[in-house]
């Protein structure tokens, strides 16, 4: 998914600069008639609109098919689920328990105790897997499965205040 | 009424013009010096980060915050004088209230510099609730409310000035919606073509900023009163919601009233009309709404947020990012083609934030997707968006009406060297620098942290590199203002 992501960003930030590389290089020599430019331009506006249109109805559709986030009003069962409790303090997390099971879907229950927090799940190679805010008052929850055994990183994803950064901890998954 | 009536120009005596281009000079120059102290705060924090540099946590934050507030006040500065230098010539400005938001902005600045420098404030320019009264003893209250109080009289000096604008549109033109172009748009009037763009983008502004500001003068009061009463605890979700709600549409509205000067100065450049019609019409009314409800994209990561403001910021984000690419954009675009421009760099600069803006909305509207939020919220991948928005689309709009208030674009002389320096360290340095964060966003990298992980701190140094080039090429940019434009008459 990120690498998608990056990858569609560069492309289509190569293609922009490839367009106005297009049209400055194309600058210099001036067309008297400009009502011609803007006829031929105007006609391709048009299709552009309906493309960008199209692709935007059909990203939406396709991108919240199923709903990304998991449902916050439905009670996920213990048979089913791992229970993990977070509580983010300043600064620190509060988790258990702190070694979970590969291969079986983990409900993080996550809130703040003082501020808020951001409670970031990041691999062995410090790629973020999956996130959600912990909020002071709530109780986000977060789903996730892990796939393979590892130790995780938690990082702290929203500022609390100056030692932030240092608001690290540790996840085993067996 | 006739459209010589809608689009005819306000005359003035000759000494309220005078005062007015001093006024307008004033904005500019303080915005661009406030942009250049933040670039050295946004280059100290890089170079801490890439640990080229040791500073204190408490340091690094406190600059992280004057940095954020900084360049939003900056921003609004500036782009509130580009577009009062253009809509005053379609509707009858005073220039006292401009002033008085000037002064009341001053003295704003004042006051939060105050509370972080002097108070030790550092709980970011968003003032996330209930941060600033939760310090763990880093800052005091009074400097949080210093704060807090410093960016609420701000707000209120530019509330008084869009009941200016507000009260000089309707005077001219009987309705917002008429301003707006609307009573065209509808077929309820004939399409002028030369209703001012000025107008219209300002209408857009003065309605979503009104509407931002507002919110943002309830969550900020209700900030103060938790801080002296801690008994007090609203609702944690609700303020955060109506804080990103006005930190985005401020923000936001600063490239639409700085987009003013490339309506109104590529025709200049190019010898053609940038004519406005009904699909023009119909992107500004549409980012009337979009520019407001987008917000909640920032909270896609806050699970209790109803799943349909969700979707819908994620749609709107998307549709946002439409009436750059098929109107503005894509208009300079044709204005420029073929139309023997001659390159100036004030016709550089203007283009150059076409190309920002446009190019600023691909990782942006992509991170506004609630899937792809997953991973890329609150990385630096938001600051690579917005630093695309802001070094290369803004502030290219503001120094390039900047060096056209010097005379720089219509000038028959050829380019000076220093002028090319500047542009072309500042082109190759914001770019990288944006890059940069989106790298660093694509490989997870947090943002707002004082000191990185080993494995992160080479893209810091990159991004420091990166940084030194904005901050020389603003070096060049802010001394060609500084020598150049006081004396400059009002170019013809």
């Amino acid at each position: 998914m990120v690498s998608t992501v990056y990858a569609i960003t560069l492309t289509c930030i190569g293609l922009i600069i490839a367009v106005f590389y297009f049209v400055i290089v194309n600058s210099k020599e001036a067309e008297a008639d400009y009502q011609s430019v803007t006829k031929k331009w105007y006609g391709f506006r048009s299709k552009w609109f309906l493309f960008l249109i199209t692709l935007g109805i059909t990203i939406t559709f396709l991108s919240l098919n199923p709903f990304p986030l998991p449902d916050q009003k439905k009670e996920y069962s213990s048979s089913e689920y791992q229970v993990v409790t977070v509580d983010g303090h300043q600064w620190y997390w509060n988790i258990a328990p702190v070694t979970i099971k590969a291969g079986q879907p983990v409900e993080f229950q996550v809130s703040a105790a003082d501020v808020n927090h951001g409670f970031g799940i990041y691999d062995e190679n410090l790629k973020l897997v999956a996130q959600t805010q912990a909020m002071p008052g709530y109780t986000n929850k977060l789903i996730h499965t892990f796939d393979k055994p590892g130790k995780f990183k938690i990082l702290c994803l929203e500022y609390c205040g100056l030692a932030h950064h240092a608001m690290i901890s540790e996840l085993t998954v067996e | 009424m006739s459209a010589a009536e809608t689009s005819g120009k306000i005359e003035y005596s000759d000494s309220v013009n005078r005062n007015a281009l001093i006024a307008v000079k004033a904005h500019l120059i303080a915005g661009l010096l406030v942009f250049l102290l933040m670039m050295l705060g946004g280059l100290t924090m890089r170079a801490a980060q890439g640990t080229w540099l040791e500073i204190g946590a408490d340091l690094f934050y406190q600059i992280m915050t004057v940095h954020g507030v900084g360049v939003v006040g900056a921003a609004v500065i500036a782009s509130t004088g580009v577009q009062w230098y253009f809509l005053r010539q379609y509707v009858r400005l005073s220039n006292g209230i401009f002033w008085t938001n000037f002064i009341i902005f001053l003295t704003g600045v004042v006051m939060i510099l105050g509370s972080i420098f002097v108070g030790k404030y550092g709980g970011a320019w968003t003032f996330l609730y209930p941060l600033p009264a939760i310090s763990m003893g880093a800052w005091s209250n009074g400097a949080a409310a210093l704060f807090q109080l410093g960016v609420l009289i701000i707000g209120v000096g530019l509330l008084i000035l869009y009941l200016d604008f507000g009260r000089a549109i309707l005077a001219r033109y009987g309705s917002l919606a008429r301003a707006l172009g609307l009573t065209q748009l509808f077929g309820k009037e004939p399409v002028d073509y030369k209703h001012p763009a000025a107008v219209v983008a300002s209408t857009m502004v003065l309605i979503v900023n009104f509407l931002g500001i507002a919110a943002g003068a309830v969550v900020l009061v209700m900030g103060l009163i938790n801080l002296y009463y801690p008994e007090f605890k609203p609702d944690a979700l609700l303020m955060k919601n109506l804080i990103y709600f006005f930190g985005h549409v401020i923000i936001n509205a600063t490239i639409y009233a700085s987009v003013i000067a490339v309506y109104e100065l590529l025709p200049r450049f190019t010898g053609r009309p940038w004519k406005t019609n009904k699909p023009f019409y119909a992107a500004w009314f549409a980012i009337v709404f979009m520019v407001m409800g987008v917000y909640p994209h920032h909270l896609m990561m806050d699970f209790p947020m109803p799943s349909w403001a969700l979707i819908a910021a994620q749609i709107l984000s998307f549709g946002s990012g439409i009436p750059v690419m098929v109107v503005t954009g894509y208009g300079a675009l044709m204005i420029v083609y073929r139309s023997g421009i001659k390159w100036s760099t004030t016709a550089k600069l203007l283009v150059l934030s076409m190309f920002g803006w446009g190019a600023g909305v691909v990782p942006a509207i992509l991170d506004a997707m609630i899937t792809v939020n997953r991973t890329f919220h609150n990385t630096l991948w938001v600051p690579g968006h917005f630093h695309f928005y802001l070094l290369i689309g803004l502030l290219p709009m503001i120094i390039g009406f900047t060096y056209y208030l010097t005379g720089e674009g219509d000038s028959k002389e050829e380019t000076k060297t220093v002028d090319n320096l500047g542009f072309y360290a500042y082109l190759i340095g914001a770019f990288m620098t944006s890059m940069v964060f989106l790298a660093s966003g694509a490989n997870s990298i947090p943002r707002r942290w004082a000191a990185h992980l080993p494995e992160w701190v080479g893209y810091a140094q990159v991004g420091t590199v990166a940084a030194s080039l904005v901050v020389i090429g603003m070096l060049f940019f802010i001394v060609r203002a500084l020598v150049s434009l006081p004396g400059a008459s009002n170019p013809r």
